[in-house]
Parts: C-alpha cells; sequence; structure tokens
C-alpha cells in the first residue's frame, strides 16, 4: 500500500513539474529563436549565395543534458506494450535539439553564418535498470565571419 | 590554431597535411551529482549537472587534440569530429579527431 501510495506520489509530482517545465522550455526557445534568426544555420560546406571575403573561421558547440519525468517515463513505458509513436519522447528530443543549436549560436553572437552544423544525440545514463532517464544532444559547425560585415553588424 | 569542421580553414589555403590527430577522456560522474540526478528524473528538465561535466570534458579532449597537432608542428585543425559513447554504467567517453594541416 505504501509502495503504491509513493508511486502515486511520484507520478503526480512528474506530471504537475514536468508539464510546467516543459511549457516553459519552449516559451524560453522560441523567444530566443526569435532574437537569433538573423544567424542562419546550415548543413552546407559552403557560404550561401554571397561571395564576400572571409575574415576568419572558428569551431563553435553546444550541448545540452535533458531528462524525462517520471509521468513520462511510465506513460512511454505503457507505449511500450502496445507499439506507436512514444510522445513523450519526441518532445524531450525536440526541445534537447533545438536547446542545444541555440546555445551554440549564442556562443557566437557576432557571427556571420554557421556552417556544417551536425548535431548528435547520445544517451548517458544507460544502465541504470529500465530508467531510460536522459539523453545529451550536442550541436557543433563552423563560425564564419565576413570582412565588412561584421563591421556593419555592430553598428546596427 | 584554427580549428573547423569543413574540409578547409575559409578564406586560408592550405599547404601541408600532417595526418589524424585526436583527443579522448573518459570522465564519470560523481554521486553527488549522480543522486541530484535521479531527483531531478522525477521532474524532468535540464542535468546542469551533466551538461557542466560533459562540457568540461569536452573542452579538455579539444584541447588534448590542439596540444598534438601542435607538438606535429600544425596551425590548424580541419574536419573535426566529435564522438560521445557511454563506456560504462556511469562514465562517458568523449573523443575528438580531426586532421592537422598547416595554412596560409
Amino acid at each position: 500500500m505504501d509502495s503504491l501510495i509513493i508511486f502515486l506520489v511520484l507520478l503526480a509530482l512528474g506530471f504537475v513539474f514536468g508539464k510546467l517545465a516543459e511549457s516553459r522550455h519552449y516559451r524560453s526557445i522560441q523567444a530566443r529563436e526569435e532574437m537569433l534568426v538573423r544567424l542562419p544555420a546550415t548543413s552546407c560546406k559552403k557560404p550561401m549565395g554571397n561571395s564576400t571575403p572571409i575574415s576568419h573561421a572558428e569551431l563553435v558547440h553546444g550541448h545540452v543534458v535533458i531528462s524525462v519525468d517520471y509521468f513520462k517515463q511510465i506513460l512511454a513505458g505503457l507505449r511500450n506494450l502496445f507499439g506507436g509513436t512514444i510522445q513523450a519522447y519526441e518532445t524531450l528530443l525536440d526541445r534537447a535539439r533545438r536547446e542545444a543549436v541555440l546555445r551554440l549560436k549564442e556562443s557566437c553572437p557576432t557571427a556571420n553564418e554557421i556552417l556544417n552544423l551536425r548535431i548528435e544525440t547520445s544517451s548517458i545514463s544507460k544502465g541504470g535498470g529500465d530508467r531510460i532517464g536522459s539523453v545529451e544532444v550536442l550541436a557543433y559547425g563552423t563560425a564564419i565571419y565576413y570582412q565588412q560585415a561584421s563591421s556593419q553588424h555592430s553598428r546596427s | 590554431m584554427f580549428v573547423s569542421n569543413i574540409e578547409d580553414i575559409p578564406g586560408k589555403t592550405i599547404k601541408t597535411c600532417y595526418g589524424i590527430v585526436s583527443g579522448s577522456t573518459v570522465r564519470a560522474k560523481h554521486v553527488g551529482r549522480d543522486i541530484f540526478a535521479s531527483i531531478k528524473n522525477i521532474f524532468g528538465g535540464e542535468l546542469k549537472g551533466y551538461t557542466e561535466l560533459l562540457g568540461e570534458s569536452r573542452d579538455e579532449a579539444l584541447g588534448r587534440m590542439k596540444n598534438q597537432a601542435q607538438q606535429l608542428g600544425a596551425n590548424a585543425i580541419v574536419n573535426v569530429r566529435f564522438s560521445t559513447s557511454s563506456v560504462a554504467a556511469g562514465a562517458a567517453e568523449i573523443y575528438v579527431y580531426g586532421t592537422a594541416v598547416t595554412v596560409e
């Protein structure tokens, strides 16, 4: 009986706090994506469409570790019985990827473009029994700075 | 030291190539962080402790790769790739590799 109560309390805590955390995170992601919309990131290896001379380039990266809440873990466990898409994990990975790309962009706010963006996902806490736990997403790319565009940028 | 993950350094030309350089670290999470992370697992959200830990190890791996390139006499590393793997429960390996070159 006691363990059932603990289980239900954990489930409720996970449901409430997990929902709050997720919606807060999505709001902050959206706000920051709007701010950084002028810094494009592409998976191409050459700058797109203009031949402005490049002054310098550097490797940039951003990463984040995010975990699911207890409620979603149980939900996903149930889903495993029937098969089908596990939406709980889809939003988790979506959030993690967007956050990693945002951190990458925030680490080089004066860059003009990011080339060859690569995103890599790994789950770092396996081995913990049946808990799937948390994922790490790493985004990395090459930030380039145009020669005269950088002075234009500092004025705007 | 110029580092990029494309085949060349934009705006520079490659003169000589020295071959592959790499750096790796294996780090374990300490118990305090593990306990905190398992509590955080109930509520969901970012695990800041792990984010920091992986950031530190990635910087260290990058540093080791750059040292190796410097010893060879290179001044740039191109086509850098990262990879992460969990070798055991509670430990992660971060591996960084690229090609050491001289650019002008």
